[in-house]
């Protein structure tokens, strides 16, 4: 094969990147992700901008430079500010500490001790993240750069290597070896289903030669996952690197993002990242001077879950209603406008520069015996350190939850992880050794999915859980296929009836019927995994579901059909804080009286009991 | 249908978006989510046009797409709209005494789901992806971080006033 010469010399480009960043003297990295603009990160750019820094172009500047980058992952933290060369990262700063940081690090070479991360089990101020439990056991690959660069400027990309894969590619000229580099390198579809990446663009370029498509599903919907949304507001070139690889791999000349409409952030980056990668020829026409053009569009989605099925989410983006569509024909052969389209996640994509670089050995390296490199996981729930991570494959959920994750909030009992979303199923306590691959969770009755990671603790109740997901994928179905539709609606009515307290036995043996039934006879994904959640509570709390029907309670104390609150007459110092912390007026009293709870009114929020300072209100 | 159209329909502007779009069938979508913007909703005689001015769309189509997605609304929104994740990760961390504190505070009643001044509306989203802040709750695009019932009477207080 012959090569292509390039019109531009990518590791130049690279110098003078680097270069820039160096003459912007101290970089101070301030969290602009989803999570720390919510705790008021843009305040704490504008305080520092108003004590001199200069905001992150790359300018000839010497003194101190803040950098707005994407999401480091630790968002409970959040605000987070890291200062590299001053080996530190501080965790929830406001606008009132930001003089502080300023005065006494920045000036003085002071630490702020208080404001450094304080380890939940051994109380100690940490001052490095690389010390930090949460990232210390992370590999990060997917997510290498989110946190450390400022997303919305594309020299920052470069100075950290991107491109260059994708002008190596061009320059090289064999999509074949592309092909089999990525074959090789043993990647596997991180949307939820696993399917080998590299089989699949070798089956959309056997299509080669007419109109085809490279789409990007980012309608990232598993509700609780979020590493997608990251990746794109924390490293948006990547992704596009990504794509305009697969693109050349499968000679497709135009390519779609598909994001959630949720995301408006991650919609704002991408739109400026393509921007910026056109002006630099890096996308559009005639990309380096070779003759390789891709043109790449974003489509916002409308909210549906469904559309994450790919053929649904090739209906949406031609601007029908989103309902997946009978495969064969598979999108590789007849997808987007009936033409050969490769759909891949976000974070498949974004591995594939890095895959790329460092060689497909490396990437396999990393991972178990079927399962290689890393995957992201979005931690939430009852853990002390909620976020998102990245582990290599075949990490245990033990060094997930306890070691990354600092383990249960508030000294709780571990009780399940729900893994994979509506589509997954729980992990119990016998799962917390084995290693986590996409083979060994089909085996424990659950998946890896896109990587949802909800930690349950005794205070929750799995039926309710189980109601929760059944709810959602109920709500989701699209109503093309006649089992998900009523089955998931008849599932749904069951499950509220037994969390209600009006469930029978009977109900289980119906539940699984229908759950079978719902599994077998549906077209695409949605259907074919929402009993999922079901069918693995029942497998693994079966006795919660018992306690539920025949003892008329939860375990847990969280079904309100189950549970009564009252106020303890001898305790109560009739302060009224209960009266007026209650959202349904249900307390009625007179100052200085005990108070009494209307039980008809009462919702079972808690919201009293939490708030009583005489801790007179109880669960009876 | 029971939906009033409270707005009268400007075809100037809706042909100002049909142009900007094309008037191509594939973005059906984003043509309506230009719509909403402009009218805090989708009001009837609007996607009767949108279904005649484009080629191989019928209004039924148009109707179809727009109640599909979770995004469209056929009743006017609030000023102010509140959305309440309900993700796994919020919904595990107390996401439904937030929303029933709202709806006491607006007095919403009946599945109401708009406040009779206009002033607020108030929907469930299942995830906004800012689970590490859950219960987390958006009120025109700005996220309110770790809410509880108290902490969002004293925004919805603020924003009143803000009003006033």
């Amino acid at each position: 094969m012959e090569k292509t010469s390039l019109n531009i010399n990518i590791k130049e480009e690279q110098k003078k990147a680097q270069e820039a960043i160096k003459k912007q003297g101290l970089r101070v990295l301030v969290c602009a992700g989803t999570g720390c603009v919510a705790n008021g990160s843009l305040k704490v750019i504008e305080k520092f901008k108003e004590l001199g820094a200069d905001v992150s172009i790359l300018t000839d500047y010497d003194k101190m430079t803040i950098v707005p980058t994407g999401c480091h992952g630790f968002c409970e933290q959040g605000v987070l500010v890291i200062i590299p060369d001053k080996d530190v990262t501080y965790v929830r700063v406001k606008v009132s500490d930001v003089e502080e940081i300023y005065e006494s690090h920045i000036r003085n070479d002071k630490p702020v001790e208080r404001l450094l991360y304080t380890d939940p089990k051994t109380h100690e101020h940490i001052r490095k993240s690389e010390d930090i439990n949460f990232y210390a056991k992370q590999t990060r690959t997917a997510l290498a750069n989110c946190g450390h660069i400022n997303a919305e400027c594309i020299d920052e990309a470069i100075a950290v290597r991107g491109y260059e894969a994708l002008a190596n590619v061009i320059e090289a000229n064999d999509p074949d070896a592309v092909i089999a580099e990525i074959e090789k390198s043993g990647l596997r579809g991180r949307g939820g289903g696993g399917f080998p990446t590299g089989r699949k663009w070798r089956f959309t370029a056997a299509n080669r030669g007419g109109k085809s498509y490279v789409v990007c599903n980012g309608d990232e919907g598993d509700p609780g996952a979020f590493m997608d949304r990251s990746i794109m507001e924390g490293d948006p070139h990547k992704l596009l690197e990504g794509m305009a690889i697969a693109a050349f791999a499968i000679g497709a000349d135009e390519g779609y993002i598909y994001v959630r409409a949720e995301y408006p952030l991650a919609i704002k980056r991408l739109r400026k990242a393509i921007a910026d990668a056109e002006e630099r020829n890096f996308l559009g026409k005639n990309i380096m001077g070779s003759d390789f053009s891709f043109t790449l569009h974003i489509k916002e989605g409308a909210g549906a879950f469904v559309c994450g099925e790919e053929t649904a989410l090739i209906a949406s983006i031609e601007g029908e209603r989103g309902m997946p569509r009978p495969k064969p024909p598979f999108p590789a052969n007849k997808g987007l406008f009936g033409r050969p389209t490769l759909i891949n996640n976000v974070e498949t994509l974004a591995n594939v520069p890095v895959i790329m670089l460092k060689g497909a050995d490396w990437f396999a390296s990393m991972g178990t015996e079927t399962s290689k490199g890393t995957k992201t996981f979005a931690l939430t729930g009852e853990v002390n350190n909620t976020g998102l991570i990245e582990v290599p494959m075949g990490t245990t959920l033990r060094e997930i939850v306890f070691d990354i994750g600092g383990g249960i909030r508030g000294g709780k009992k571990f009780k399940a992880v729900q893994i994979g979303g509506p589509s997954g199923g729980c992990l119990t306590e016998e799962h917390l050794d084995i290693p986590m691959d996409y083979d060994n969770l089909i085996k424990a009755g659950a998946m890896v999915g896109s990587g949802g990671l909800v930690v349950m603790a005794e205070n929750t109740c799995i039926v309710e859980v189980a109601r929760f997901f059944m709810n959602f994928t109920q709500h989701e179905s699209c109503g093309k296929c006649v089992p998900c539709r009523e089955g998931t609606k008849n599932m749904l009515k069951i499950l509220e009836k037994i969390v209600a307290g009006k469930g029978e036995m009977s109900d289980l043996d119906l539940l699984e019927e229908l759950a079978h039934s719902v599994k077998e006879g549906s077209l695409c994904g949605l259907g074919k995994t929402a009993p999922n959640p079901v069918l693995s509570t029942l497998k693994y709390f079966r006795d919660e579901y018992i306690a539920h029907i025949k003892d008329k309670k939860c375990p847990a104390g969280v079904c309100a059909a189950m549970k009564k609150i009252v106020i303890v007459p001898e305790l109560c110092k009739g302060c009224t804080k209960c009266a007026r912390t209650c959202p349904v007026g249900a307390i009625e009293g007179v100052v200085k009286q005990p108070h009494k709870i209307n039980q008809e009114k009462c919702i079972k929020c808690e919201a009293c009991m939490t708030n009583c300072p005489f801790r007179a209100i109880v669960l009876e | 249908m029971t939906v009033e159209n409270h707005h009268k329909i400007n075809t100037s502007k809706l042909d100002e978006i049909l142009k900007s779009y094309e008037y191509k069938k594939s973005n059906l979508i984003a043509i309506l989510q230009k719509v909403q913007e402009v009218y805090r909703y989708l009001p009837e005689d609007a996607m009767i046009y949108i279904g005649t001015k484009i080629e191989g769309l019928s209004p039924a189509t148009v109707f179809g797409v727009a109640t599909f997605y979770a995004q469209f609304s056929l009743e006017p929104k609030g000023k102010y709209e509140i959305k309440v994740c309900d993700g796994t990760a919020c919904h595990v961390r107390g996401s439904m005494p937030v929303l029933n504190a709202i709806k006491n505070k607006l007095e919403l009643k009946d599945g109401a789901m708009t406040t009779e001044d206009g002033l607020f509306s108030l929907e469930t989203v299942s995830c906004l992806g800012a689970c590490g802040l859950a219960p987390v709750v958006v009120i025109n695009d700005k996220v309110y971080p770790q809410m509880t019932s108290d902490a969002i009477s004293i925004v919805l207080d603020t924003l009143l006033k803000e009003d006033r």
